[in-house]
């Protein structure tokens, strides 16, 4: 396994070996004897960016962690992988079920064209190897939502293998720097989904739901090359960005399309790399980078209290925030997985190989999905770069943040202010509003419209920005009325009038001669002060720069 | 039922026959089948053919097969003997043939729903309904151990 042993976690995060409360339990176990210090402190493992250092590292009392993922995403696709039923999430139970689905004996799997032209895509979107042939094979394990008795997957020869997904992390004290890093990823292969259980403790049964039996699953494994829960929390929302992009699924987590399980280890830098557990059940988002940074957590403590880390299988509770061992794992899982004899092996062609007179229907040129590609995240990211001259860090938020993009873009269309004003008022004030409300941006007060309105208006200079801000509170609060109408009610426009203006800086002056003679001594801070009286007298409707520039005049006069 | 499971054993590729066979682990014939192979090659006994209790225990809770007395397990161990004749065959440098089915094209469906809203159907097979949900037990139920066990099948 090639992961890179010195791989430091996400920068600004420390991995604290005990938790507080856990005190004296720290048993001082030093696995082969050295240098033991004795201060808990000093088993921290510093993550720090790769490219800054900050305090010198501590030598052996240091930890790794390694962290691959297996992610599940559903196809987004009418029918399933392996046979006509629909593919939809809220339905009655067992409404969307052939009778293959059911594995009723006499049934046969016939795989689904869409389904394989979306995991061509997706592999193509990773850079990864396409195999021209790949094979399906049977996974065979016992459980009442697997009514065959067996998952057709594809174990041997996979659809895609060997790609790589980018994704950046943000770093810094205002998590202002970009870190650009890679995971690779192992293979892409399709697989049928199982049905659904719904446990009934009280009277002791499981319900069973088939109809997410049978449909089609791209398993998308990234080997072992993140090292802690953040890394693999933004790798997966890249894959999401890429999976929505190319509409091969809609990867949304709540609804079960996207599931994740990650394989978590520790150990020594220098050291080969320790036992793995496995953590099931990561389904959301928010809890993805907690999970693993808490096993991660949980497996240093055992072994530096001198324990072992067993190879297991365990779940994220997320009412006690833990990892919990699995039961029902008698031992490890055997498979026997044996070649799925219904299917022949799946062919993909290219446009030198494409037999001539080929039925377009049976056969799927590579090429041509590659052509069709629609335009990545990194590309997008790449041209509002190029475009509105934003930072990086700023078209990663943009996309982050479901559409917010499309906020933005509207907003530009219907308004005259500068790129950069535009981002960041979208990117601080808007979204600063959303969240302190826990608002999605389909459910903000403010439209397009209004805030393109509200920044023409600023970029007029027909207000100043502080009324802007207490307009845009006003927008916010009452969502009915326009900028312009709030406005004028608050009677937040900026002075137009220069004579008036003027007048009032005279004025002004006259009243505070001290001031004036302290900035004639050279005060600079003098200036600020007579600003502010100024902008006291017009009662906050002067733009200060103006203000600023007519003292300026009128003193040098 | 256990006729149909020998037949299995034999035609399996590698994965099946290999796990009992005398030479554990033909190189470079070791196809991803050979998971389940590659652990049973070091448990069972390699010289006499004999099928050690623990591998068929094993094998119960895998195929929830009940073998049922030594007669049973004797026959598989004839079974295995018999396919190991194969390895007479020198397969060098030949590829591994997965499917006798790899000539043929595989078939691509278009993404149209055909099939489904058959639910009272379904729900006729099942012994147990619940408002249209198939019902089963809360979780896998464990076998118990060879020593305690009764004739227990599951079809």
């Amino acid at each position: 396994m090639a992961a890179p042993v010195l791989r430091w976690c996400c920068p600004a995060r420390r991995w604290i070996l005990a938790n507080i409360d856990r005190g004296p339990r720290h048993g001082r176990g030093a696995p082969t004897g050295s240098r033991s210090s004795g201060k808990r402190g000093q088993s921290s493992v510093a993550q720090q960016p790769l490219v800054t250092a900050q305090k010198p590292r501590k030598g052996e009392h240091q930890w790794a962690a390694v962290v691959g993922l297996e992610i599940h995403a559903q196809i987004s696709s009418n029918s399933k992988l392996f046979s006509g039923s629909q593919v939809h999430f809220a339905a009655p139970p067992n409404s969307l079920v052939s009778f293959f689905d059911a594995s009723l004996p006499g049934t046969l799997p016939v795989l689904n064209r869409r389904c394989v032209e979306a995991a061509v895509m997706t592999g193509l979107a990773l850079n990864c190897h396409i195999n021209k042939k790949s094979l399906f094979d049977r996974k065979h394990y016992f459980y009442a939502d697997l009514p065959a008795g067996y998952q057709i997957t594809q174990q041997r020869l996979p659809i895609a293998v060997k790609g790589s997904l980018a994704y950046s992390v943000c770093v810094g004290k205002k998590r202002s720097q970009v870190i650009n890093k890679t995971v690779r990823i192992k293979q892409i292969q399709l697989e049928q989904d199982s049905g659904k259980s719904l446990h009934d403790d009280l009277r002791s049964q499981t319900l069973i739901d088939l109809n997410r039996a049978g449909v089609g699953l791209l398993e998308v494994v990234l080997e072992p090359d993140m090292s802690c829960g953040e890394e693999a929390a933004t790798a997966v929302r890249e894959l999401q960005l890429i999976l929505q992009a190319l509409g091969t699924s809609q990867a949304n987590m709540a609804e079960g399309q996207l599931r994740v399980d990650a394989n978590i280890s520790v150990h020594r830098p220098g050291e080969p790399l320790g036992v793995r557990t496995e953590v099931k059940n990561l389904n959301s988002a928010r809890f993805l980078a907690k999970a693993i940074d808490y096993e991660i957590q949980r497996q240093i403590e055992e072994l530096e209290n001198g324990g072992e880390i067993l190879n297991e299988t365990r779940s994220f509770d997320y009412k006690l925030g833990c990892t919990v061992p699995m039961r029902d794992k008698e031992g490890k899982q055997d498979y026997r997985f044996i070649p799925e004899p219904n299917l022949p092996p799946l062919l993909l062609y290219d446009s030198a190989s494409l037999p001539a007179g080929a039925d377009p229907q049976q056969v799927i040129n590579i090429d041509q999905l590659r052509e069709q590609l629609p335009e990545l995240p990194s590309v997008t990211r790449e041209k509002l770069v190029q475009q509105y001259g934003m930072l990086p860090e700023h078209s990663l938020t943009l996309l982050n943040e479901v559409g917010l993009l499309e906020f933005f873009q509207n907003v530009m269309k219907e308004t005259r202010a500068e790129p950069k004003k535009v981002t960041s008022w979208v990117l601080n004030t808007f979204l600063g509003f959303l969240k302190q409300q826990n608002l999605a941006v389909s459910e903000s007060p403010v439209t397009p419209s209004a805030l393109a309105e509200l920044l023409n208006l600023l970029d007029q200079k027909a207000i100043s920005s502080a009324a802007a801000k207490k307009v845009f509170e006003e927008l916010w609060r009452s969502g009915g009325k326009t900028p312009a109408q709030i406005v004028s009610e608050k009677r937040l426009e900026l002075m137009q009038d220069q004579e008036a203006l003027e007048q009032l800086c005279q004025a002004t002056m006259e009243e505070h001669p001290q001031v004036v003679m302290d900035l004639k001594k050279g005060n600079p801070r003098a200036i600020n002060k007579l600003i502010g009286l100024v902008r006291k007298a017009t009662l906050s409707r002067a733009d200060p720069t103006m203000i600023k520039e007519m003292l300026e005049k009128q003193l040098s006069s | 039922m256990w006729a149909r499971a020998g037949r299995r054993v034999l035609r399996a590729p590698r994965g099946g026959c290999r796990g009992f066979a005398s030479r554990a682990g033909s190189p470079g014939k070791a196809g991803g089948g050979g998971v389940s192979a590659g652990r049973e090659a070091g448990r069972a006994a390699p010289e006499t053919g004999r099928i050690a209790r623990e591998v068929v225990e094993h094998l119960e809770r895998l195929a929830l097969v009940d073998f049922g007395g030594p007669e049973a397990v004797a026959r598989l161990e004839r079974a295995v003997a018999f396919a190991d004749r194969l390895r007479a065959v020198d397969t060098d440098g030949v590829q591994p043939l997965e499917s006798v089915l790899e000539d043929r094209c595989l078939y691509l469906r278009s993404d149209n729903v055909v099939e489904g809203n058959c639910a009272e159907e379904l729900l006729q097979n099942s012994h147990r309904v619940v408002e249209e949900y198939f019902v089963a037990p809360p979780g896998n139920i464990s076998l118990p151990k060879l020593d305690e066990q009764e004739p227990f099948s599951q079809s």
